[in-house]
């Protein structure tokens, strides 16, 4: 029981990360109805700026975590001017253009901004100073670092700060309307230009925090790591339901325990020679403690496409959004 | 004696083409001058070519964009090496390998088409990198309870395509003249190239080209018009994949080594790169793409390194750094400024003309 | 054969005319030297050598420490001023770039090819080396690889491949015998990356350790780009093993040991060389102290003080991995060129085959796969921040470091260089 649990604290924690970054994705599609490929090389240079800023002040006079908080300063505005840049140069001129193209483009950008940043930072994998001093808790026999608990509660705040912002706020409010109808949005004097860069100025600054976040916790950056955090992000953001905010977090945690758990497990539920009526076929292979295993942990990465690929065809809404897969 | 103009047209162009025809079937013997290297980087372009043409039949034709090809690449290849090596001890002919393995690449079509047939632009670009990673996973993991695919240390010694006493992966001999491995290869590869290319230009105009063409505009429109879209885009699909089978095939034949390593995501979006570059539905814009990407990265390796240890003394930047930002930058330049691609297809000209007028 | 003859000199000819603009018009290939007329005096050739690894790449730094060994090599010969056929020989480094690609790599085997160098070093990878291999071998041009590991490399029947490191069958055991040996676990987990090297270290752990009676869970597997491990690593947990193998590279490796620490996991952390760096204790910080790990030849620190400064001095870094293998690599194609006095590939290649030689990675000599007899294996481990040896595994034996190090390894490369020539006139 105890290694399930684990297994639970595990997924919680990466699937909040995946949230946050699915946040990003989800927004930017709900308005515009466009996916920012380029979303996790956002992350990725979150993760980079922070490395930079960590590294320098680590040793200094400055407490830990106020370190850690100088990274997510720095990193967070440079985040938001690449979001904005990447909007008005890549993204706004093809708004018009047939659906294929912007998404064309974003593979683009999603491959200048890697490149830009293994020209800054170098290929290597960059280890972050460790200077927050792990400590671990037990509850219940599972193993919980007080880094997992910050990331828990940080993401919890900012879902929170965020639907404050899309319920509560003007802007939220124009960004609403312009989801709903863009045309009708600029008719009832939005200015939709601008409800549309400050989601993606919105979406980058959250994704330069899960930058940090990834970069602390794992302890290692490196330029090509956004684009399968940024994969597995999407797929959650779809399994939500693409455009629908709650839907992101829900489909993060989700995924997130997913892989855990189907890490965890598949091997021993696919390893035929607990079978006991299929254990003689295999011959010798079980003897011994031996196993069969069909599908192990290298599957892992498996998971989120088949939950991508099955939601997408059997309920492209995702779990909590509305009926969206035949917009073309 | 006078001939009416269409007439001599026609016998231009003839006489055009049958002189492209000799200037290809001579390169490498031009090439093989400045060295055997050339012939192979040749060979990797027609490959490229190959693979171009196959996904323009999908993302070109159709509108379906696909962002998993590589899987059918990988299909055939690992086809053939399965077949064609100590792996399971098998050693058929290439002749009887190749269309089983571009039968069985258009069968993974069909296997990826039919459950995503109601998905469309972005949503299908996703599911089928999600599938070209399944599938490179899958072969990346194979070795497991039982071996099949070795993992991912790869298939070696591959057998080389023989042809009677021909053996393509040894010098030989004709009137005098060495004929290297990659030499012959080349030639096949030629020949496949035209077949391709002749498969792509009659489909063009054909009713399926027509009606590829219809549901890449508007689907409802075309369903209303009375066109099967199911089995039309299953049929892409499944021809696409074909050619793409088709190039995994002799790939693995050149190499006589394949590894899952070989069939990454990037390579899907390298193909993807040479079909919106070079023109989406147009065969020449497409091979013109190919040809530039397959042979950009040679000419930068060339050139980048000398010229950046000329100037500062040492290599400051990445040949394949360059490279990389060039694709990026192209990709994103073309959809703005020249969205049809350097060479755009008829159709796609006239629609944009009509929407400047 | 009038014909390949006629061939050949046109070949050459076309070679001359297109290729060798920059060069001095006197240093022909040597192939065609013997067939055209004789060359004006101070009779001397041009021997290419060629180095292969990635360049450019995730691990373009240790491509380039590959090279910079053959370099070094390769400088000191020109400085010796040896003679070769009775000519001055001037070696020349052709170096090619595979990116770490097998596609990239068949094309520039090619390349080398038909640059006609006599001897190549390289390539860095086995995924590499082995679709490179089968060119070579129809160009007769021997081959030495100095990182290569995997088992296949040599496995393919070709006279012309050689390695000077030790292959993945013999790391594996050395690694997993020492465990079972100084850790008595009663059960141990192995994790690969999914990549070529990792798993190809795991199975032969694996084997190894079954050999031994220990028994070892069910394989788990991340990949090369895993940063998240918990999950496995919790599994793995639920089962109690006293150690844990991890086939893969540091960047991965850091945060396994890190997250296993993290878990409250007590087992031993062992790896293979791709995680024998010091950058672990960086990725890890302090979970990683104690762990185990290996590293295919003797530890860099022990290789030859004499190539160590002499790479110090000339490249202003201290080697990374491989250098002292592609050094000695490159030595050995010299030295079997000098003692078949010829460059001629076919002619030096027996030569090659039976050198025994001593360098700056200790006594080599190839087996008749073309792998090297004996080769020895080093076991570290991770004491505060860095890894040291403990102790050195040859022919099967285990040796502590200090012991090997009075046993003075090294000492015999340092007058093996000067030796060498002596040898050598005493076989003509």
């Amino acid at each position: 029981m105890d290694i399930f649990l684990q297994q639970l604290v595990n997924g919680l924690t990466l699937g909040s990360v995946y949230a946050v970054v699915a946040l990003g994705y989800t927004m930017v599609y709900g308005i515009i109805q466009l996916i920012n490929f380029a979303h996790g090389e956002v992350v990725m240079i979150g993760a980079m700026v922070a490395f930079s800023v960590i590294n320098a002040l680590a040793g200094g006079a400055l407490p830990p975590l106020a370190v850690v908080l100088a990274g997510t300063a720095c990193a967070v505005p440079v985040c938001m001017g690449v979001g904005y840049a990447m909007e008005r140069l890549a993204y706004r001129p093809l708004r018009r253009a047939p659906r294929l193209a912007p998404l064309i483009t974003a593979i683009g950008v999603s491959i200048i901004l890697q490149h830009l940043a293994l020209l800054v930072w170098s290929r290597n994998v960059l280890a972050f100073p460790q200077i927050i001093e792990t400590r671990i808790y037990y509850v219940a026999g599972a193993a919980i670092t007080n880094v997992q608990l910050a990331i828990l509660a940080l993401c919890v705040g900012l879902m929170g700060a965020l639907a404050w912002l899309v319920y509560r706020t003007r802007l939220g409010t124009a960004m609403r309307a312009t989801a709903q109808n863009a045309q009708v949005a600029g008719l009832m004097g939005i200015d939709v230009d601008r409800v549309v860069a400050a989601t993606f100025v919105i979406g980058a600054a959250l994704a330069a925090v899960a930058g940090v976040m990834v970069g602390t916790y794992y302890g290692i950056a490196q330029y090509t790591m956004g684009s399968v955090l940024g994969l597995k992000a999407f797929s959650a953001a779809v399994l939500g339901g693409i455009g629908n905010i709650p839907g992101a977090m829900l489909g993060g945690v989700l995924l997130g325990v997913v892989e855990a758990l189907g890490a965890g497990y598949i091997g021993d539920l696919t390893d035929l020679c607990h079978y006991g009526l299929l254990a003689p076929l295999l011959g010798d292979r079980c003897v011994g403690g031996g196993h069969f295993v069909l599908f192990g942990s290298n599957y892992q990465d498996v998971f989120a496409f088949v939950v991508l690929i099955l939601v997408l065809v059997a309920r492209p809404s995702g779990l909590l959004g509305e009926r969206v897969g035949d917009r073309a | 004696m006078r001939l009416a103009p269409d007439k001599r047209r026609r016998l231009f162009a003839g006489a055009g083409i049958a002189l492209v025809g000799i200037a290809l079937a001579a390169l490498p013997f031009a090439l093989a001058l400045v060295g055997t290297s050339w012939v192979r980087i040749a060979n990797f372009a027609v490959l490229y070519v190959l693979l171009a043409l196959g996904l323009n039949i999908v993302v070109g034709f159709a509108g379906l964009l696909d962002l998993g090809y590589i899987a059918f690449y990988a299909v055939g290849a690992y086809t053939y090496a399965l077949l064609a090596s100590p792996q399971f001890g098998l050693h058929l002919p290439f002749w009887a390998i190749l269309p089983v393995g571009a039968l069985l690449a258009a069968l993974f079509g069909v296997l990826l088409g039919a459950p995503t047939l109601k998905l469309r632009g972005d949503y299908l670009a996703i599911v089928t990198l999600g599938f070209g990673e399944i599938v490179r996973i899958f072969l990346n993991n194979l070795s497991r309870p039982v071996n099949i695919t070795n993992g991912p240390i790869g298939i070696d010694r591959i057998d080389p395509f023989r042809l009677g006493p021909i053996d393509f992966s040894k010098t030989g001999h004709l009137l005098g003249i060495a004929i290297s491995g990659p030499m012959k290869y080349y030639w096949l590869l030629l020949v496949a190239m035209l077949a391709v290319i002749a498969v792509n230009v009659r489909l063009q105009d054909s009713r399926i080209g027509r009606a590829w063409e219809a549901i890449r505009e508007d689907e409802v429109a075309a369903r209303a018009m009375g066109i099967n879209t199911r089995n039309i885009k299953l049929l892409a699909f499944a021809m696409g994949a074909s050619f793409g089978g088709l190039a995994g095939g002799i790939f693995s034949a050149i190499q006589m080594f394949i590894s899952p390593e070989s069939f990454v995501l990037t390579e899907s979006i390298m193909v993807v790169s040479m079909v919106v570059l070079g023109g989406m539905g147009n065969v020449w814009g497409v091979i013109l793409g190919a040809v530039l990407l397959a042979v950009v990265p040679e000419v930068l390796r060339w050139s980048v390194a000398p010229v950046q240890q000329a100037l500062f003394g040492r290599t400051l930047v990445d040949p394949e750094v360059i490279r990389m930002l060039l694709f990026g930058f192209a990709l994103v330049l073309v959809m703005l400024f020249r969205p049809a691609g350097l060479l755009p297809s008829a159709v796609r000209r006239r629609e944009l003309a009509e929407r400047a007028g | 054969m009038n014909r390949r003859t006629l061939t050949v000199a046109l070949c050459a000819a076309a070679l001359l005319v297109a290729g060798c603009g920059k060069e001095e018009p006197k240093q022909p290939a040597p192939m065609a030297q013997k067939e055209s007329a004789p060359p004006p005096p101070p009779p001397s050739i041009e021997i290419k050598i060629g180095s292969v690894a990635p360049l450019t790449g995730s691990i373009a730094h240790l491509g380039k420490d590959n090279e910079n060994g053959v370099r070094l090599a390769i400088d000191e010969a020109n400085e010796a001023h040896i003679k070769i056929g009775g000519k001055d020989a001037k070696f020349v480094l052709v170096s090619e770039d595979d990116q770490a690609d097998p596609k990239v790599a068949t094309t520039v085997a090619q390349k080398l090819v038909d640059e006609k160098v006599a001897g190549v070093v390289g390539h860095l990878n086995s995924g590499t080396s082995i679709p490179a291999s089968p060119i070579y071998n129809s160009a007769g041009i021997p081959v030495i690889s100095g990182s290569a590991t995997n088992p296949k490399l040599t496995e393919q029947g070709f006279k012309n491949q050689f390695r000077v490191v030790g292959r993945d069958d013999q790391q594996g055991p050395a690694i997993a015998s020492y465990l079972a040996a100084t850790k008595k676990p009663k059960v141990v987990a192995v994790i690969d990356d999914a990549t070529a090297y990792g798993k190809g270290l795991a199975d032969e752990v694996e084997k190894t350790l079954k050999a031994e009676k220990v028994k070892v869970l069910s394989r788990e597997e991340g990949t090369d780009k895993t940063t998240d491990w918990k999950a496995i690593l919790t599994k793995l947990k639920g089962r109690r093993p006293d150690a844990i193998f991890y086939g893969g590279m540091d960047a991965t490796g850091g945060p396994l040991v890190k997250q296993g620490k993290e878990l409250g996991i007590k087992a031993v952390f062992a790896f293979g060389d791709g995680a024998c760096t010091d950058e672990m204790a960086k990725l890890a910080g302090e979970a990683a102290e104690g762990m185990l790990c290996s590293q295919a030849g003797i530890p860099v620190a022990a290789a030859d003080k004499k190539f160590l400064d002499a790479y110090k001095k000339k490249f202003n870094a201290d080697p990374i991995l491989y250098a002292p293998f592609t050094y000695d690599a490159a030595n050995m194609l010299i030295a079997a060129m000098r003692k078949a006095d010829s460059a001629d590939p076919a002619k030096y290649l027996p030569a090659l085959a039976s050198l025994e030689y001593t360098g700056a990675t200790g006594k080599i000599a190839f087996d008749e796969k073309g792998d090297r007899k004996d080769a020895e294996m080093t076991i570290f481990t991770m004491k505060e921040g860095k890894i040291t040896p403990v102790a050195v595994i040859k022919a099967g034996k285990t040796i502590p470091m200090d012991e090997f190090m009075k046993m003075g390894a090294a000492e015999p490369a340092k007058e093996a260089l000067k030796a060498e020539p002596a040898k050598d006139e005493t076989k003509k």
